[in-house]
């Protein structure tokens, strides 16, 4: 689904990526781990070019969405991202949060359907606003719902505990239907007793199939959900493979540090 | 001459020699000239700010931002009855332009309170966490999209008091639009002075009608504020 060649990326001097090479296949779920610093922040952010790669190819879909002449906004609705800080919209609702890029999107849509009928004999079905409005609202409830906060749809994010936070963020993502989810350490700014929930609504979405990519510290996350964990630092990937052959036997000596570290 | 009987005559002037008439109209023109300048200098402000925090790495967004600070430096760099001035008499001569003196001080006003403006929303939003962009970006919203609809709203927020001042300001600067004609309050009350021979009174009901809306704008400000304020955690 994304295939990763020779990804490279250099904030002035500073060569933070060194050439990453990797294939996502849909269903997988991809736990990077490293030292920090090590440009675990920064290959995430690179998959849906939050950051620019300077170097290499991001094919998703078939579309090499590194090259700067792809309109990036079309395929960030399918690759969304999940932040450390949440980064929910202050000025919005809990549902707003959730529906207003669908419908932002679906009424772009919307215009180009609109253009697309002016020109061409083959019409394409237009939706009308309400019906666009009214479909993002019933999924929003629906996904609010799901994670069991119907009654916090109305108050704003600034009202939430942070657990609840990460998980309408997680919902608003789902809202615009992704093929991959990029999540940069989800639970790092959590209080302990919340990090738990918000590990469980991820273990759902990996039990549905979503495709995840996920930077993680929380090791138990990765050897029991991924079914393959990376290993990155001094900006390339220095060993991967499965959760038990990976943490049961480490090949390389940074690896087996790190680990001692960790666990 | 006692201070009675200057009032007096002032309000005799005012009622029965069509003082009140200049400044209704005088009030209106000041009103005008400095609400529509800040709506035009908004648009302006909000279109230069967004320009200015655009990244820089392509040709376009730096020419853009070169014009823009060029277009800051010079209306932040003359006093505004110098701008004033230059655009009734040196820019519009020079397009073979004819305007009344209320239109050029609405538009000059507006151009002016653009490149203040600019600047304060600027600080806005950069105040507003760079995260709340990242947010928008990462479910598929454009960089316009984004600002407008949650930047942007957020960054207005933030400095709503500041830009209450610069209405206040705006509001008090109209008293040099006189100096291409426009009628305004000063004008109104000069030319009931110069009538009645007489100018302590009428001047002294001009800085109360001053003082008065200048009140009025910070109350609407405050009632503003705390209906934004919605979002905020409450205690
Ligand atoms: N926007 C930026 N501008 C300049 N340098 C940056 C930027 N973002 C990251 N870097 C640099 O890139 C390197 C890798 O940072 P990154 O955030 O990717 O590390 P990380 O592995 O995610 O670390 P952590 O575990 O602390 O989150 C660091 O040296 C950092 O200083
Ligand atoms: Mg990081």
């Amino acid at each position: 689904m994304i295939d990763i060649i020779d990804l490279k990326k250099s904030f002035g001097k500073n060569e933070v990526l060194r050439g990453i090479n990797l294939t996502v296949n849909k269903g997988d779920i991809v736990a990077v781990i490293g030292p920090s610093g090590s440009g675990k922040s920064t290959f995430l952010r690179c998959i849906n070019c939050m950051e620019d790669p300077t170097g290499g190819k991001i094919i998703f879909n078939g579309v090499d969405i590194a090259d700067p002449k792809v309109n990036i906004n079309i395929h960030r609705r399918k690759i969304c991202m999940v932040f450390q800080h949440f980064n929910l919209f202050n000025n919005k609702t809990v549902i707003q949060n959730i529906m207003l890029s669908p419908v932002i999107c679906a009424k772009q849509d919307r215009r180009k359907a609109l253009r697309h009928n002016l020109f061409h004999k083959d019409k394409i079905a237009v939706r009308s606003v309400a019906d666009i409005k009214k479909e993002a609202r019933a999924n929003a409830e629906r996904l609010l719902a799901r994670i069991g906060l119907s009654d916090k749809a109305n108050v704003y994010p600034s009202t939430l505990s942070g657990g609840q936070k990460q998980r309408v963020a997680i919902v608003r993502s789902l809202a615009m239907n992704p093929q991959v989810m990029l999540f940069d350490e989800p639970t790092s700014a959590l209080d302990p007793e919340m990090v738990g929930e918000v590990l469980d609504l991820m273990k759902e979405l990996a039990a549905e199939g979503m495709t995840m990519v996920v930077v993680t510290h929380e090791m138990g996350f990765a050897r029991e959900v991924a079914n393959r964990v990376l290993f990155i630092d001094e900006g390339v990937i220095m060993e991967q493979g499965e959760p038990a052959e990976f943490f049961g036997n480490p090949q390389c000596d940074r690896l087996k540090d790190f680990l001692a570290k960790v666990l | 001459m006692n201070f009675d009987r200057k009032i007096e005559n002032f309000i005799a002037f005012f009622i029965h020699h069509d003082g009140y008439k200049e400044v209704l109209l005088g009030l209106s023109n000041t009103v005008k000239i400095a609400v529509i300048g800040l709506l035009i200098g908004i648009v302006i402000g909000t279109v230069i700010a967004t320009v200015r925090v655009i990244p820089k790495y392509k040709l376009l967004p730096r020419i853009l931002n070169g014009f823009c600070s060029l277009y800051v430096g010079l209306f932040r760099g003359t006093p505004m009855v110098v701008q004033l001035l230059v655009f009734y008499y040196v820019a519009l001569p020079l397009m073979h332009l004819k305007l009344d003196s209320v239109t050029v001080s609405i538009i000059v006003f507006g151009l002016n309170s653009g490149a203040y403006i600019s600047e304060i929303m600027r600080g806005g939003i950069q105040s507003v966490d760079y995260g709340q962009m990242e947010g928008g970006r990462s479910v598929g919203l454009s960089f316009s999209t984004t600002m407008m609809k949650i930047v942007i709203p957020q960054a207005v927020k933030n400095i709503l008091p500041t830009m209450g001042n610069e209405f206040i300001a705006l509001i008090k600067e109209t008293s040099v639009v006189s100096f291409v004609g426009a009628a305004d309050l000063y004008k109104a009350f000069n030319y009931i002075g110069t009538n009645s021979y007489e100018f302590m009174v009428p001047y002294l009901v001009m800085a109360l009608i001053y003082i008065v809306m200048v009140c009025l704008i910070s109350l609407l400000i405050k009632i503003m504020e705390r209906s934004l304020n919605k979002s905020d955690r409450h205690h």
